[in-house]
């Protein structure tokens, strides 16, 4: 249907100027709400992909915990920007010499990557068959099929919770 | 009706992007955003890939990553905290010398 | 088709419409309660009983003079309110009100009445809370104020800790109702046991729907879990520099947060628009009826209970209330399991 496709080219937009807008401000806290709307964007296309469940969960984790995390962080830190007195005359993207080479590899490495995604022709229309959206089959398979990674990853969590808090710590006596 | 190609490419345009803004970039917590840009696109790849296919797989793994990306995130935001109370710095080129 | 296109974006606007008028009448209904709680008259002047009170505080706040502090950052300060009004209206969107209606016949079929039927429901709902949370950390953070910084901060970390508890509580009433559905888990509720008792998951739930109702309260910011927003603490919190509609804004977003939780606990706890002697086309009168008694708990809630003070809030939220909800969560899937409800 059109519809489909336009809203796809709408979300597809609005994630690749997040996404450039992102990597261009100097402001950390503009580039955090920057990537939330990238990720408003992204959930829209899992929507149009029939996943709602990922949808959703795209907001809950990444847009509504991931990136609040950041949000702190920043303001906590009241994070500079690269504080250095190029940066105040030059934009960050815009200086010379190696940094050039970063984005030459960058491009280098789209062409690489569309080509090898593409071989496997999958121009021919739409996506065949049926999806699977209802929750109840992903759990049934994520707790059937995949059981022993859903509990390696909760105490992956375990541990990274613990490693934040010592890590973020104080050392008592310091400042 | 978009086929399966163009998801693929929006997301290869995505991981270039946070590629470049690794590369590019030189404020840590630019260098984290872009690496989570980066896990985006290839949870959309998959995603991609499981409706082509027709198979839940693809929602599940992405299950995975998101979670692996929330303990990477809070860890490596953790040690930014750390770096930037002793160096008073977010850029990755004070941290150059070997010594604390 | 085009009757039911027609009446779908009736019904959107009728809803938005509703949202607006409600925070008004609670604006009204706090006072009034507020007064008799302490045993005061409470506004009675404007109009018949004070009933044109709220129209007379949204005027005086249209009047008042849009501040914005030299040093504050223009773009998020503008922006924080409006995400917090958004998020509060946009969590209403899934919520079920009434039963299928033909809108007195006038409609071809019937149709339900929800903005948007989505089978993530419930999901949707908690998403659209966890957005909210940017609303309040900007609005502290781009004040460029001691205050407003330190009760934003504070005001989100409180609603962070407190979405794991609502969210285990959501989850165990998942497992009782097998969908996420907000519409399929009301209409499993409707019937009754022996004709007496009716089906609702208070009833199996009675621990959920406590954990359910503290985390609402917390997540709104509202007594006796409001010590970010305290005058008496921190200068109203991450509200201090707003003035004039900016400050409506985040006034009328806290009551629409507060109706929406009412709203969805009704759904999920209560039986939502299910009740004896009414057809299910008319349930929004009982739908009303329970939402009102829920906000009125809110507002005597909030009267009657001294505030609890910050490493109070927070430890009460992790060291007990998480807890309790993880148990609750575990008991009710032993009892899903063994009796097989």
């Amino acid at each position: 249907m059109g519809s489909e496709s336009a809203l796809f080219h709408l979300f597809g937009a609005i994630a690749i100027i997040a996404s450039l807008l992102v990597i261009a401000q100097k402001n950390p806290i503009y580039s955090v709400l920057l990537l939330i709307a990238s990720f408003g964007a992204l959930s829209g296309l899992y929507v149009l992909l029939d996943a709602p469940f990922v949808a959703v969960i795209q907001i809950i984790v990444y847009a509504g915990a991931i990136m609040v995390l950041f949000l702190f962080v920043v303001m906590l830190l009241n994070a500079p920007h690269e504080d250095t007195e190029h940066d105040l005359e030059v934009h960050p993207l815009l200086r010379g010499g190696p940094l050039r080479a970063g984005a030459l590899l960058a491009a280098a490495l789209f062409v690489e990557l569309t080509w090898a995604l593409t071989k496997g022709g999958g121009e021919s229309g739409g996506f065949p068959g049926a999806a699977v959206t209802s929750v109840a089959a992903i759990g049934r398979s994520l707790f059937t099929d995949y059981a022993f990674a859903f509990e390696v990853t909760s105490i992956l969590i375990l541990v990274a919770m613990v490693g934040a808090v010592v890590l973020a710590r104080r050392e008592p006596g310091t400042k | 009706m978009p086929v399966l190609n163009q998801y693929l490419i929006l997301s290869a345009i995505l991981f270039s992007i946070g590629t470049a803004g690794v590369f590019l970039r030189r404020n840590l917590i630019t260098i984290l955003l872009s690496i989570e840009i980066m896990l985006n696109a290839v949870n959309l790849t998959f995603v991609a890939f499981g409706r082509a296919l027709g198979s839940a797989d693809g929602q599940i793994i992405v299950f995975f990553v998101m979670t692996v990306a929330a303990a990477e995130a809070a860890v490596g935001l953790a040690i930014v905290i750390g770096l930037f109370r002793h160096r008073e710095s977010l850029n990755p080129d004070s941290f150059t010398a070997l010594k604390w | 088709m085009t009757a039911l296109l027609i009446a779908q974006i009736v019904l959107t606007l009728f809803v938005f419409f509703m949202l607006l008028n409600s925070a008004a009448v609670m604006v009204y209904v706090e006072r009034k309660v507020a007064a008799q709680l302490q045993q005061r008259i409470g506004p009675s002047l404007v109009g018949w009983k004070g009933v044109l009170q709220p129209l007379a505080d949204i005027i005086k706040l249209m009047f008042k003079e849009n501040l914005r502090p030299a040093a504050a950052d223009p773009l998020l300060f503008a922006l924080a309110p409006i995400i917090a009004a958004t998020c509060a209206f946009a969590a209403f969107a899934v919520v079920p009100f009434g039963g299928e209606t033909t809108l007195f016949g006038w409609l071809p079929e019937g149709i339900r009445l929800q903005v948007a039927d989505v089978n993530v429901a419930i999901l949707v709902v908690f998403a659209v809370a966890s957005m909210g949370v940017y609303g309040i950390v900007l609005a502290g953070w781009s004040s460029n104020s001691k205050y407003s910084l330190l009760g934003g901060l504070r005001s989100s970390a409180q609603m962070i800790s407190y979405e794991l508890s609502y969210g285990l509580a959501l989850a165990s009433v998942l497992l009782l109702a097998n969908s996420l559905s907000l519409t399929d888990i009301v209409n499993r509720q409707g019937g009754s046991w022996w004709h007496v008792l009716p089906l609702w998951y208070v009833f199996l739930q009675p621990v959920g729907f406590l954990v359910y109702m503290t985390a609402g309260i917390a997540e709104t910011n509202r007594a006796p879990f409001d010590f970010p927003e305290a005058e008496q603490e921190l200068v109203a919190g991450y509200h201090t520099e707003y003035s004039s509609m900016t400050f409506a804004m985040f006034f009328m977003a806290e009551y629409i947060n507060m109706v929406t939780v009412s709203a969805v606990a009704t759904d999920l706890f209560l039986g939502g628009w299910h009740g004896p002697f009414l057809p299910a086309s008319l349930g929004w009168i009982w739908f009303l009826i329970k939402v009102s008694a829920i906000l009125f708990f809110y507002v005597w809630m909030r009267w009657t209970l001294p505030r609890y003070r910050y490493d109070q809030l927070m430890a009460f939220g992790w060291k007990v209330l998480l807890p309790v909800a993880v148990i609750n969560l575990l008991v009710t899937a032993a009892g899903v399991l063994y009796f097989g409800i």
